[in-house]
């Protein structure tokens, strides 16, 4: 130990040293700088090369930089096709996490009361999320065969669809993937049923973390299920149901699985997203700077939504 | 106002029995307090009462009416919990007008009543804040004042005080007997801390291992415990128990005295009580050490006010008396309080 008297100068302690792991000032750059590493290599020379890339004429098989300024992005810009699936994406994303997240609070709050088989309903529910992406959607993708798609059976066998006069008409089969409106609707389905568990798993923390007392309290002072629900729990749940969504929102931004593997972006662009329009365009096309200028499209919506979502985790810590 | 009645309740959580086969009646605007340590079964009767927990058997009933499996809403009580359970994220204004809205009371009366449930616990100024930017003390008075605002029959209260320093506790403590008789609302009133109990119960409820130990008014609990449990667990420190003879004999530590400050008409007992240990805590003493005539075990606690001059040391004998009128007697077996005498 020092012993500082008066008069006689601090001696240091003998045998004590400071490690690193003593020294804020150096352990802190020591453990980032990993972090800091794996981003610069994999997001950040990436991006800079997109960005490159993007103000370029390169192509797959003239791989020599020459700047052509904004030309690829107004070249982008005035195709229908990019503006579909500019649309597209936004209309996927909104929709698929808008149900995404009505019926994640549903199911939280159901699997947050008690009763038999409930860590099977968990279990069950959080399967989704533990299977590659592309096998679930190879799945969807027999699902909602032309031919063969249980839905349509379960349908004619309900007596709505594959007779003359009924609900759906008279064809044996609804198509599902290949008329336009319904393809978009399958996509926005498969989308709903991958990220359903990861939201509800949000959820449930959320609730989780809302103190009983409060409900009680709630519940004494006179409060309904349906006013509780909508003045207590969702209140204080809010910054975490807009974390879910706003993860949800950057999952179907940038998925390209999905419409990759169902409909190619078919019937007729319909279900095209910016994602696999950027793979069309870049890589099978062979226009890698047409395909860099479009996937940039996404990044102030992205960084928009990533800055939102570090916002919104500060308030839930707060509350 | 109202009465309370719980007949036979229990509930038991799987094998444990926290409340087990209790019945209790409360008078009209009577101060309830249930006393026990913790895990004593005293919060779960008072939820039951709220209706925030159903009872295993038995019922509740609220003037007369059998409550036990209504919602809590409509049993008219109001309950405040330990933590306060605030919303956090809604104003005290709107904290203390939820309960209003969940009533469909006309919109337009509810500021005026806001406004008078405020004004009694002396927070007006704070109606805009949210509960974490208020102080303990004033977190505990917006509860209150969500409590009251829609003049409940039944007042409950959940350890209201623990959360707050001992010196606010202590105002409070006064504030809310004063509140109690003015507003004259039946109340319940739950706590492990004796001093609380003393203070503020018309009656108390001594509770352990889920039953009720002893039911009465507070000075009748402390001067004449039914049993080992309640002379123990309220005093502090507790009733010295000493056995002789086949019966426990107990006296409070300010009753047994250096034999000089004690006479009686009914005579005293004195003994030859050896000093281990003194500690000062300045209004008082406690004098711990041992006595070592007629008793068996006899390690005994006096506790001599601050004003009474006796130069006494650690290590010595000295003669400490207790009053015959103030001894009790317990089944040694069964821990009741009996008759018994000692020679």
């Amino acid at each position: 130990m020092n012993r500082v008297m008066e008069g006689a100068a601090a001696v240091p302690a003998e045998g004590a040293r400071a490690g690193v792991a003593d020294r804020q000032g150096q352990l802190a750059p020591l453990m980032i700088a990993p972090a800091i590493a794996y981003i610069v290599a994999l997001i950040g020379i990436p991006f800079v090369m997109a960005a490159l890339y993007s103000l370029s004429d390169v192509t797959t098989g003239d791989p020599s930089i020459d700047f052509v300024g904004l030309h690829n992005y107004r070249e982008v810009f005035y195709d229908p096709v990019f503006r579909t699936a500019l649309s597209n994406t936004c209309l996927f994303a909104l929709a698929s996490q808008t149900l995404v997240i009505i019926l994640s609070r549903i199911l939280a709050s159901a699997l947050m009361q008690d009763f038999r088989g409930k860590w099977l309903a968990r279990f069950l529910i959080m399967l989704p999320w533990t299977a590659p992406i592309a096998l679930g959607t190879i799945g969807w993708l027999w699902m909602l065969d032309s031919i063969f798609s249980p839905f349509d059976w379960l349908l004619r066998r309900a007596g709505l669809l594959g007779a003359p006069g009924v609900l759906l008409g008279p064809m044996p089969n609804l198509y599902w993937l290949g008329q336009s409106g319904l393809a978009m609707a399958s996509v926005v389905l498969v989308h709903v049923w991958r990220l359903l568990p990861l939201a509800t798993v949000i959820q449930m923390a959320g609730l989780s973390s809302i103190s009983r007392d409060l409900l009680e309290a709630a519940a004494v002072d006179g409060a309904t299920g349906w006013r509780r629900t909508l003045e207590i729990t969702i209140p204080l749940t809010l910054p975490i149901i807009g974390i879910a969504f706003l993860f949800g929102i950057v999952f179907t931004f940038t998925d390209m699985t999905v419409v990759y593997v169902l409909t190619r972006g078919g019937p007729v662009h319909t279900t095209q997203v910016l994602s696999t329009w950027t793979f069309f365009r870049g890589i099978e096309g062979g226009d890698l700077a047409q395909g860099a200028a479009i996937s940039l499209f996404l990044f102030p919506v992205l960084a928009g939504v990533a800055s939102l979502m570090l916002r919104m985790a500060r308030r839930a810590e707060v509350t | 106002m109202a009465e309370v009645e719980v007949q036979g309740i229990s509930k038991h959580f799987g094998e444990v029995r926290a409340v087990d086969g209790v019945n209790l009646a409360t008078a009209e605007g009577e101060f309830l307090v249930l006393l026990g340590p913790s895990g004593c079964g005293k919060t779960t009767l008072l939820r039951m009462i709220a209706g925030i927990e159903e009872p295993t058997r038995g019922d509740i009933l609220i003037d007369k009416l059998v409550v036990t499996h209504l919602p809590p809403r409509v049993r008219n009580i109001a309950m405040v919990f330990q933590s306060y359970a605030l919303y956090p994220h809604m104003s005290v204004y709107k904290n203390i007008a939820f309960p209003l809205r969940t009533r469909g009371m006309d919109k337009a009366a509810i500021p005026a009543k806001v406004e008078w449930a405020a004004a009694m616990f002396g927070i007006e100024k704070l109606k805009h804040r949210k509960p974490r930017e208020l102080s303990g003390g004033e977190r505990q008075r917006v509860a209150l004042a969500r409590a009251v605002v829609r003049e409940p029959s039944v007042f409950l209260l959940d350890e209201p005080l623990s959360n707050l320093d001992a010196k606010l506790r202590a105002s409070a403590r006064e504030e809310l007997r004063q509140f109690q008789r003015r507003m004259g609302f039946t109340t319940i009133y739950v706590t492990h801390d004796q001093v609380e109990a003393m203070g503020l119960g018309d009656r108390i409820v001594v509770m352990n291992k889920g039953r009720i130990r002893q039911v009465g008014p507070p000075r009748e609990i402390y001067h004449f415990p039914a049993d080992t449990f309640v002379a123990t667990f309220l005093g502090s420190p507790p009733m010295n128990l000493l056995e002789y003879a086949g019966t426990l004999v107990g006296f409070r530590p300010e009753n047994f005295l250096p034999a000089e400050f004690v006479s009686d008409a009914d005579g005293v007992v004195t003994y030859p009580f050896e000093i281990t240990y003194l500690e000062d805590l300045g209004a008082e003493t406690l004098v711990y050490g041992n006595i070592r005539e007629r008793f068996h075990t006899g390690h005994v606690v006096s506790r001599l006010p601050g004003n009474v001059n006796v130069s006494i040391e650690a290590g010595r004998t000295y003669a400490f008396a207790a009053s015959r009128r103030d001894l009790r007697f317990f089944d040694k077996s069964t821990g009741l309080r009996t008759e018994g005498s000692l020679p």
